[in-house]
């Protein structure tokens, strides 16, 4: 009877021994690697600055305004366009621009000189008086001289009534 | 009696080069209400000379639309004696030009005479010599003489247009015989011009120039090609229009924020402003007397014809009724002036005179435009277009002779006719 019960503890020790090392193995197993290196959030990556007058998307885009028949005032719908070229000019005082008026043939060409005068003479008032200063802007008038687009319909007279801003590079 | 006429061809050599042939093809639609039969019997004499005289006298008188030229058939009297005056009457002419032609060291001398087919007698006799280069100038002398004689006026045939010819970009501001012949350009560049303007004296040339990018004032001399900035003010600097005495000028300038009128000195100094109006006040012209400006203004809602006088005063509105107004130009008496009338949109070349204050439509419409007269003001030439092209045109003061001459390329715009010289 007395060599029974010596085995069965001699067993009893040696299958502790057995579960005690799973344990330690398991947790040896490699955890998921965090590498040193740190990735650059966005907010302050170097980013090179983008020239609002450059931007096909901007406001500033836009250079031409179109005139009814003998009108020269500057149409309603063109302000706020000019005025954000007044204050453009006014944030970068190192720019000039030249706002060429140009008038359709109906008229003698004299006339249309004086039209197209008037017309590039209006957009320059309403750019100094968005920020730009005088001797940022240039006004010029082509009267009917260099005409965009050639014939003697309303297609083409209606491309003609125009002012242009040209900015100096 | 046969009057030696040396001074007229002993002045005028171009300073740039001169080109052969015609640069306009002139077409002829319309004829006088009667027109004087006549017969330019070719010069005896050197043939080849003779011949050239004849061609220009030819087409001189028939393009004037008041005679009909009938040929010679072969008769060539060339002195009085010659002359069958039973014959020519049975042919229905009325008057015959006859004479010879000769060459010595480069000078031709042409002994011309104008007959009286009905009285039998010489009406005007001349020797009209000249260097050889200066052929045409003959034939165009003798073509006065015939025209002065039958019809009682000064002819205008020696004198000369200026216009401005654009082909694509390219803009050349030209002086030529009123037949076309004998072109000379004054100015070649990119830029546009505009608004020529002949010195009373036929020496000079105002214009509008957009070379230094926007439009300023030059005038230059037809003959040395020397050439003056006279105003270049910020804005347009435009119409200058000389004084008939050639010492001030009347200009166009924005300067003062609207387009308005200034007279200066000849030599640009002496600025002076003398309309003031809120509008557009453009186009001045010079009475022939210096004492009154024709001018476009659209002051009054459309623009109109206003005249005023220089030393200052009132402005008195000229046009009325339907339409607008423009370019403005006194006739040489005086006693008219002639506009371009917009209305219907159409352009209408149409004269004015001042005692009846009765507006006369002279021209079919469409794109006519800067009319101005001949120094006889009889003839009145304005710009065109036909066959897509911009040409030059004129019409008789009566309306019912008209003329279309067009460039070999390009478009033709701007004309103004010269003064006699």
């Amino acid at each position: 009877m007395k060599k029974l019960v010596i085995s069965v503890v001699l067993v009893n020790l040696l299958a502790a021994c057995a579960s005690q090392k799973a344990p330690e193995a398991a947790a040896a197993a490699p955890a998921p690697v965090v590498s040193n290196a740190t990735v650059a959030a966005p907010a302050s990556a170097p980013v090179v600055a983008v020239d609002p007058l450059n931007d096909p998307a901007n406001i500033l885009a836009k250079r031409s305004i179109y005139y009814g028949f003998d009108k020269d005032a500057v149409p309603a719908e063109d302000k706020a366009m000019l005025q954000a070229h007044g204050k453009y000019l006014g944030e970068h005082t190192a720019r000039k621009v030249e706002v060429a008026g140009y008038a359709d043939e109906r008229g003698s060409n004299e006339y249309n000189l004086a039209l197209g005068q008037r017309r590039a003479d209006g957009v320059g008032k309403l750019l100094k008086l968005s920020g730009a200063g005088a001797a940022q802007v240039k006004t010029t008038s082509f009267g009917e001289e260099k005409p965009k687009a050639a014939g003697h319909d309303e297609a083409a007279w209606a491309q003609n009534r125009r002012s242009d801003l040209n900015y100096a590079q | 009696m046969l009057k030696v006429f040396h001074a007229l061809l002993v002045v005028l050599l171009l300073a740039l080069s001169v080109s052969a042939h015609a640069e306009l093809t002139i077409e002829i639609i319309g004829a006088g209400e009667h027109q004087i039969p006549v017969t330019i019997v070719p010069m005896g004499g050197d043939a080849k000379l003779a011949a050239a005289i004849n061609e220009v006298v030819v087409g001189d008188l028939t393009r004037s639309g008041l005679f009909k030229l009938v040929d010679a058939a072969g008769k060539t009297p060339h002195e009085p004696s010659e002359v069958n005056y039973a014959e020519w009457k049975t042919s229905g002419v009325e008057a015959l030009a006859i004479g010879s032609v000769a060459q010595e060291n480069g000078r031709i001398s042409a002994k011309f005479r104008l007959l009286d087919v009905v009285k039998q007698v010489t009406l005007v006799g001349e020797v009209v010599s000249a260097r050889e280069v200066q052929l045409r100038a003959v034939g165009h002398r003798i073509s006065d003489l015939i025209y002065q004689k039958l019809t009682g006026d000064q002819g205008v045939f020696s004198t000369r247009i200026a216009y401005v010819n654009r082909n694509g970009s390219k803009y050349r501001l030209v002086v030529a015989d009123s037949d076309g012949y004998n072109e000379q350009t004054v100015l070649a560049q990119s830029e546009p011009i505009m608004s020529p303007a002949w010195s009373a004296d036929g020496k000079q040339l105002a214009y509008v120039s957009f070379e230094t990018g926007h439009a300023a004032v030059f005038a230059q001399s037809v003959y040395s090609n020397q050439r003056k900035m006279l105003a270049d003010f910020p804005g347009s600097n435009s119409a200058p229009a000389w004084s008939p005495d050639g010492k001030q000028l009347a200009v166009v300038l924005t300067r003062d924020g609207s387009s308005q009128i200034y007279l200066m000195n000849a030599d640009g100094s002496g600025l002076q402003r003398i309309t003031f109006s809120e509008g557009i006040d453009t186009e001045p012209n010079f009475s022939p007397d210096g004492q009154w400006l024709l001018f476009t203004s659209d002051r009054g809602g459309s623009a109109q014809v206003y005249r005023m006088a220089v030393a200052g005063g009132p402005v008195q509105r000229m046009t009325f009724g339907e339409g607008s107004n423009y370019s403005p130009r006194y006739s040489h008496d005086g006693k008219s002036f002639v506009f371009t009338h917009r209305a219907n949109g159409q352009f209408y070349i149409t004269t004015q005179d001042f005692l009846s204050g009765q507006m006369q439509i002279i021209s079919d419409g469409g794109w006519e435009k800067k009319p101005s007269y001949a120094p006889n003001d009889k003839l009145i030439l304005f710009a065109s277009e036909a066959y897509g092209r911009g040409i030059l045109a004129s019409v008789s003061s009566d309306g019912r002779v008209k003329q279309r001459m067009s460039t070999q390329s390009g478009d033709a715009r701007e004309p103004v006719w010269g003064p006699h010289l």
